[in-house]
């Protein structure tokens, strides 16, 4: 008997998603499970896999193609079945706009300037006439010895940032080395601190040039995943009232409870502080069900389930990794969860179930010695909690300074839902869980 | 250590491997009575005697050919021609016999021969005995080619070339007879296929061997009070061929240029561009710059000859080019 794959709902205010590629080809044999298209939502790429197995009877939709939640997109049969009343997709009737296909056509001519009309090419940005060969694309035009090719890769450096002073406008080491030495802004931001180029490099002394030539400057076409992290952290920060509450927390007892656990585990399993934070996080949730919410048009939903959404930083922007019932799992089952979702986002694997459903959420710029930050709601969750480095600071104990651990923690929460008193209440008893981690594993 | 002229120290290693071992002997065109074109061998018949020191007609094919046969019954020839463009006319003698037969019949007999031949330009002898052939000579597997730019150097490389068991092109330039420098005295081997270091540096690696290493040396200097060091690889065997210097050198100076006397086309600096771009490719910072005699039979006349063949001028704004 046929089955119809429907477009599947990936978060709670999924309200569609974009048909990007199909995997199997009509009269592709399916098995249940296997992947058959690739869907973007407002979050990710995601796969979608097959209910049944079978033949894929019926694409019903085209590539490119924005489809509501449920709206069937496949039709899966047994092999040779006819399948007589294909379900109605009503996409065509109310002109549903090819999202990525328009988009996908758009991007080579803004690549390369070129354009097929007149019209086309008025969009197209302007190429700086000023800037010579080196801002050709990668693998092309670009003139670089070997020798500066070779001390670029090695030091991550984008060659098309390093102007040229050789033959021909041509990069040597002597200009690599220089962009290695000069000013950081043509460094990658992904790139490891300078090292030294070859054993031969020594620093220069320190000089400045007038007119010494500098990098040009970069356009880069915004990413899919960068324009909808900025569509939607302008509609949360316009239209959700963000209020925040910053509270410090004594965190010794919890590195100290952790370098404990640590000990007993292998290298690839040891918890990380936040896997702390959000079983704590969790927990408190449990007892403030209006801060474990999401406000719709008319009501504001208090979830059952506690959903922890954790930010996963990548090269190419920020992603939500979702751990869910987080208040019901053991701590390593927690932390192998959001490690493995986070090797995915990373790699571009992320599965629909890891992204989706989130109640709350948690940002933590902890490992990069931040004292402590706000962060920006997750519409349409009711607060997020920003959390900064744990650090050595003063105390005063007893009437005495004393040197203390403490973490600071910011909550930002919508004032539609909840009001400051909860929220600081919400802190305190976070307090509660922090600074006695031993509660976390009870 | 005597300074001695190059002329000298060929003459002395001739003397000494012919005292030393009496199956070493010299045959060619007036190098006995005569005592040599270039007087290299001045004195010998007298005192090595007409069987080991023999003047032949002027045909390069039979004194190539009875020298091939000589070392094939057991001598140590030493067969010397007037210029190496005659070396055309025992071609095949040469490429086709000398340098095949040892492997050709399976190592049954070995050629321990040398074929001293004087090469270059720059003494007016016209278009057909002024080339620098080096690079067709070595272009042959089973055939040694050496070229020393020192005298020290050619003492050293021509006993050692008299004891080695294969054949070998021993080419000597024609104006660097009177060149002088320190001699070791006495049993001085420099070991075949080693290139050297003649002159450390930094900046540029220039590549060269024979007349062009004085070139070199001087294009040095001046460069030198600019504040520019380069450093001078001396090959001095074409055949075999030592690139580790060569490659060592570049992959601290990221910039090579390679100085000849012959053309530039397929010539000795293509093979060393073409071995540092396979070998250190990784290492270039700039294209391989080769500095090579005007493509162009050379001139007679004084002042055009001149024109034509690298100078010092040259060596430097190719080390400038690639700097």
């Amino acid at each position: 008997m046929a089955e119809i794959v429907a477009m599947p709902k990936l978060g709670f205010d999924m309200a569609e998603g974009t048909l990007v590629r199909w995997v199997i080809a009509e009269g592709g044999e399916v098995t249940k499970g296997a992947v058959l298209a690739e869907i973007e939502t407002d979050k990710a790429t995601v796969e979608v896999e097959s209910s049944a197995g079978g033949i894929l009877y019926r694409q019903l939709v085209a590539e490119g193609t924005a489809v509501p939640v449920g709206t069937p997109i496949a039709v899966i049969a047994a092999p040779g079945e006819e399948v007589k009343d294909l379900p109605e997709t009503g996409l065509e009737a109310e002109g549903a706009v090819p999202v990525a296909a328009v988009e996908e056509k758009k991007a080579p001519d803004e690549k390369t300037g070129a354009a097929e009309s007149a019209g086309q090419k008025a969009e197209a940005p302007e190429v700086p006439a000023a800037q010579p060969a080196q801002v050709a694309p990668e693998g092309g035009a670009l003139r670089a010895s070997p020798l500066a090719r070779r001390i670029a890769q090695e030091n991550n450096l984008n060659l098309n940032q390093v102007t040229g002073t050789g033959p021909s406008g041509r990069i040597t080491r002597k200009d690599v080395e220089k962009a290695l030495l000069g000013a950081p802004a043509v460094v990658t931001p992904a790139a490891a601190p300078l090292r030294p180029v070859t054993a031969a490099a020594t620093l220069p002394a320190p000089s400045w040039e007038p007119g010494a030539p500098v990098p040009a400057d970069e356009r880069q076409p915004i990413a899919k995943l960068r324009s909808i992290i900025g569509r939607r952290m302008v509609e949360s920060k316009q239209q959700v009232p963000h209020f925040y509450i910053t509270s410090a927390y004594d965190v010794a007892p919890l590195m100290e409870l952790r370098k404990q656990i640590n000990l007993q585990l292998p290298e690839e399993s040891k918890l990380s502080v936040n896997d702390f934070i959000i079983k704590a996080a969790a927990l408190t949730l449990r007892q403030f069900p209006n801060i474990n919410a999401s406000l719709t048009d008319k009501e504001i939903v208090r979830h059952g389930h506690v959903n922890i959404g954790v930010a996963v930083a990548m090269d190419s922007g920020l992603m939500t990794v979702v751990c869910k019932d987080a208040d019901q799992k053991p701590l390593r089952t927690i932390s192998q969860e959001v490690r493995d979702m986070a090797v995915r986002a990373r790699a571009g694997k992320v599965r629909p179930d890891d992204i989706e459903g989130s109640t709350f959420s948690i940002s933590n710029l902890g490992m990069f010695d931040v004292e402590h930050f706000v962060a920006i709601i997750n519409p349409p969750e009711a607060a997020i909690l920003a959390v900064g480095s744990a650090q050595n600071v003063p105390v005063v104990i007893d009437g005495e300074v004393k040197v203390g651990m403490r973490m600071k923690a910011t909550l930002s929460a919508d004032h539609r839902i909840t009001d400051g008193a909860e929220a600081a209440r919400f802190m305190q008893a976070l307090a509660g869980f922090i600074e006695n981690p031993l509660r976390l594993m009870l | 250590m005597a300074r001695i002229t190059m002329r000298e120290a060929i003459s002395q290693a001739l003397w000494e491997e012919m005292e030393r071992d009496p199956k070493v002997f010299i045959m060619g065109e007036e190098v006995g009575l005569w005592g040599g074109t270039y007087a290299v061998t001045k004195g010998f018949y007298d005192h090595f005697g007409a069987d080991r020191v023999r003047d032949t007609p002027i045909a390069e094919a039979a004194i190539i050919g009875g020298a091939i046969g000589a070392a094939l019954t057991g001598l140590r020839p030493v067969a010397e021609l007037m210029t190496i463009n005659f070396a055309f006319s025992a071609f095949d003698h040469i490429v086709n016999q000398a340098a095949k037969m040892h492997m050709m019949f399976g190592g049954q007999m070995v050629l321990p021969l040398v074929i001293r031949a004087v090469g270059g330009g720059g003494r007016q002898l016209g278009a057909t005995h002024s080339q620098t052939p080096d690079a067709i000579f070595a272009h042959f597997p089973g055939l040694k080619v050496v070229a020393p730019g020192t005298p020290a150097d050619a003492k050293g490389l021509l006993k050692a070339a008299i004891r080695s068991q294969d054949p070998l092109l021993f080419i000597e330039h024609a104006t660097l007879y009177q060149t002088r420098g320190e001699v070791p005295e006495g049993d001085y081997i420099v070991p075949i296929g080693k290139s050297t270091v003649a002159r450390p540096g930094k900046d540029v690696t220039i590549v060269t061997y024979s007349k062009m290493l004085e070139i070199s040396l001087k294009a040095a200097e001046t460069l030198a009070k600019e504040g520019i060091e380069a450093e001078i690889v001396d090959l001095r065997s074409l055949r075999p061929l030592d690139m580790d210097p060569v490659i060592e050198s570049f992959k601290k100076t990221n910039r090579a240029v390679v100085v000849e006397e012959g053309w530039k086309s397929f010539g000795i600096g293509s093979e060393i561009a073409a071995r540092i771009y396979e070998e250190a490719f990784d290492y270039v910072d700039a294209p391989v710059k080769r500095v090579a005699q005007t493509e162009v039979p050379l001139p007679y006349n004084h002042t055009l000859e001149q024109m034509m063949l690298p100078k010092v001028e040259d060596v430097i704004s190719a080390v400038k080019e690639v700097l």
